[in-house]
């Protein structure tokens, strides 16, 4: 670009009648200048409308035809295809129950009002334990992505215990604390917090060294620099990290409260789930599971894509959300 | 001068006391002598810059000029103390000078106008006065509306603009410019030549510019230094005697560039022979 400007032969032709000394420069010939302030101020406003990137707004119809519409549709098309197979008899009808009867059992559980309970007992452990994954987590990974000893020693295992399932730790944490919330717990830290601090090493490890520079030149050091530079630049990666981490907390604690039966634990998702299996229900076991899934999308909407959609958007990283 | 492999803070604190040039008088200059800057260990590779010499005075608008690769960037980086040269001092008696990058480096996570204010508090200016100080800046880029914008929503030449008002509410004395503007189109950077011209003059600041493009070195500058590659070394000066306001098509200036270019040719052909 530089270059073709420079090496253009026109503005040699112009030039005519210099004086051809070393340094043809002395002649200070007024022109008169087509431009003033007010013309330039003009232009620059131009140019800028010109640029200026386009943010234009959704309306009310578009987002149900785009984003409501196609999970209704895709969830209607499921339980016709399931309806279809009942009525055919593919299986045998404890195998496969009526959609119906599913709902059915739904309605038992509203009206022995325990439907909310149940769900609450799993929600309220499952985010408490997120909570207190979360607290260990953030620390943990801004040391392990700042300081190069520890990184070198526990980088490769927090990684590594990712790929984990987590109902592996399901044996161990009933020895060391028996069968109680803390186990609990336990199981769902040895889950959230490896992926959580994860997210974050990987969110700061992608901040461009330029934004660190500026922010010295700016005069951030230190700790003032990790806070106005380091975490604000890292914290996409972190919020997909927290999100990871939610998903698995819920794994673990549904995976943890499936095989830790007793009477003195509250009855969560995953015992409801067990005991049907018990009974043979399926109509039981298989709501079990939507609950389950239900929960689990629940939160992530509600919570957490709401968080991720802000901080992608305030950057410009949303392009698709158009 | 000091001596060599001093850090740049003893370098400072000397010439201060020193009071051979008074602090007062020697704000807003760059004094940089015999700096050699080599990457990797020590004599083992080529210098990137060698014995560079160069002062420049306050209020003084100087451009350097170099091929690609030849170490502008490079000495910016240890004119704004982000890495410390070989051997060699560099001073800047009115403390940290401001830096505008060759991209905009503007944080994403922040407006227009919080991007200011950050400089504005690193810098310790008080809550209360960062806003209204951030909004005169804004207007100063003639971008007064764009208080509130995020980055991705601003154009190029707004990006440059804002980075330009960043840099300026460091309030430093010395500001660094590495090829700012050269992503632009031609139209929004003959637009940006007037306004940081505009800028110089109104502020008083003293302009380092890099850039490559030797049109853009003499429309601006009041003194053209040529680097050369590999090691970079400061080869010839030229002072630009053309009075503002210049236009990049001002014959005047083309006649100058032609004498620079062909220069600046001859450098680099040097290292087709070798
Ligand atoms: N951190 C580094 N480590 C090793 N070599 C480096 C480093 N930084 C720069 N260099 C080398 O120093 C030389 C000069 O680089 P520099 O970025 O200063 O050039 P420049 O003149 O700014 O180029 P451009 O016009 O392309 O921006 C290059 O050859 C580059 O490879
Ligand atoms: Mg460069």
């Amino acid at each position: 670009m530089a270059s073709s400007e420079t090496t253009r032969g026109t503005a040699v032709e112009e030039a005519d009648g210099g004086d051809g000394g070393e340094r043809p420069i002395e002649k200070s010939t007024a022109k008169p200048r087509p431009g003033n302030a007010q013309d330039l101020a003009g232009l620059e406003a131009g140019l800028d409308a010109l640029d200026a990137v386009q943010t234009k707004r959704v309306s009310p119809v578009e987002v149900l035809v785009q984003k409501v519409l196609p999970p209704i549709v895709a969830v209607a098309v499921v339980l016709a295809v399931w309806k279809v197979l009942v009525l055919a008899k593919v299986t045998a009808d404890y195998k496969l129950p009526d959609p119906g009867r599913v709902w059915d059992a739904l309605h038992q559980l509203w009206l022995e009002g325990e439907l909310f309970d149940i769900v609450w007992t799993s929600v309220s452990r499952g985010l408490f334990g997120f909570v207190i994954a979360l607290a260990i987590a953030t620390p943990l990974g801004l040391v392990v992505a700042r300081v190069k000893f520890i990184r070198a020693g526990i980088g490769p295992i927090l990684s590594g215990l990712q790929s984990l399932p987590s109902v592996a730790w399901v044996p161990p944490a009933v020895i060391w604390l028996g069968l109680n919330d803390q186990m609990m717990y336990t199981v769902i830290l040895l889950g959230a917090v490896p992926s959580i601090a994860n997210g974050l090493v990987a969110g700061i490890d992608q901040v461009p060294p330029l934004f660190l520079r500026a922010g010295r030149t700016l005069g951030a050091r230190g700790l003032v620099s990790a806070r106005h530079i380091l975490l604000p630049a890292a914290l996409p990666g972190y919020v997909a990290g927290l999100k990871q981490g939610w998903a698995f907390s819920w794994r673990s604690l549904m995976a943890a409260e499936i095989i830790a039966k007793s009477p003195d634990l509250g009855l969560g998702l995953g015992q409801y789930l067990e005991n049907q299996r018990n009974n043979s229900d399926m109509a039981g076991v298989l709501l079990g599971i939507l609950m389950i899934l239900v929960v689990g999308i629940a939160i992530e909407l509600l919570i957490f894509a709401p968080i991720e959609r802000r901080v992608l958007r305030s950057r410009g990283l949303l392009a698709s959300a158009r | 001068m000091s001596p060599a492999l001093t850090t740049e803070k003893d370098d400072r604190a000397s010439a201060a006391a020193a009071g051979s040039p008074g602090p007062a008088d020697a704000t807003g200059s760059v004094s940089i002598a015999h700096v050699h800057k080599s990457f990797g260990r020590p004599g083992a590779a080529q210098p990137v810059l060698e014995d560079i010499n160069l002062r420049v005075r306050p209020g003084e608008f100087v451009c350097i000029l170099g091929a690609s690769g030849c170490g502008k960037s490079t000495l910016l980086n240890l004119i704004a103390d982000l890495d410390k040269p070989t051997t060699g001092a560099i001073e800047v008696p009115g403390g940290r000078p401001a830096l505008m990058f060759q991209e905009h480096a503007l944080f994403p996570w922040l407006t227009a106008g919080k991007n200011i204010e950050l400089a504005l508090r690193l810098r310790g200016v008080p809550r209360a006065e960062r806003r209204p100080h951030a909004e005169r800046l804004l207007e100063l880029v003639r971008l007064g509306g764009s208080y509130g914008k995020r980055v991705h929503e601003l154009s190029g030449g707004m990006r440059q603009r804002v980075a330009l008002a960043r840099a300026l509410a460091q309030d430093s004395s010395v500001l660094l410019m590495d090829e700012p503007f050269a992503a632009l189109d031609a139209i929004t950077r003959d637009v940006l030549h007037e306004e940081l011209t505009r800028i110089w003059s109104e502020t008083g600041v003293s302009v380092l510019f890099v850039t490559h493009n030797v049109r853009e070195a003499v429309r601006l500058a009041e003194r053209v230094v040529l680097l050369s590659s590999r090691p970079g070394r400061v080869v010839r000066e030229w002072t630009v005697d053309i009075p503002q306001p210049r236009r990049i098509e001002d014959a005047d200036v083309a006649d100058l560039s032609v004498e620079i270019t062909e220069e600046l040719r001859g450098e680099i052909r040097r290292h087709g022979q070798q």
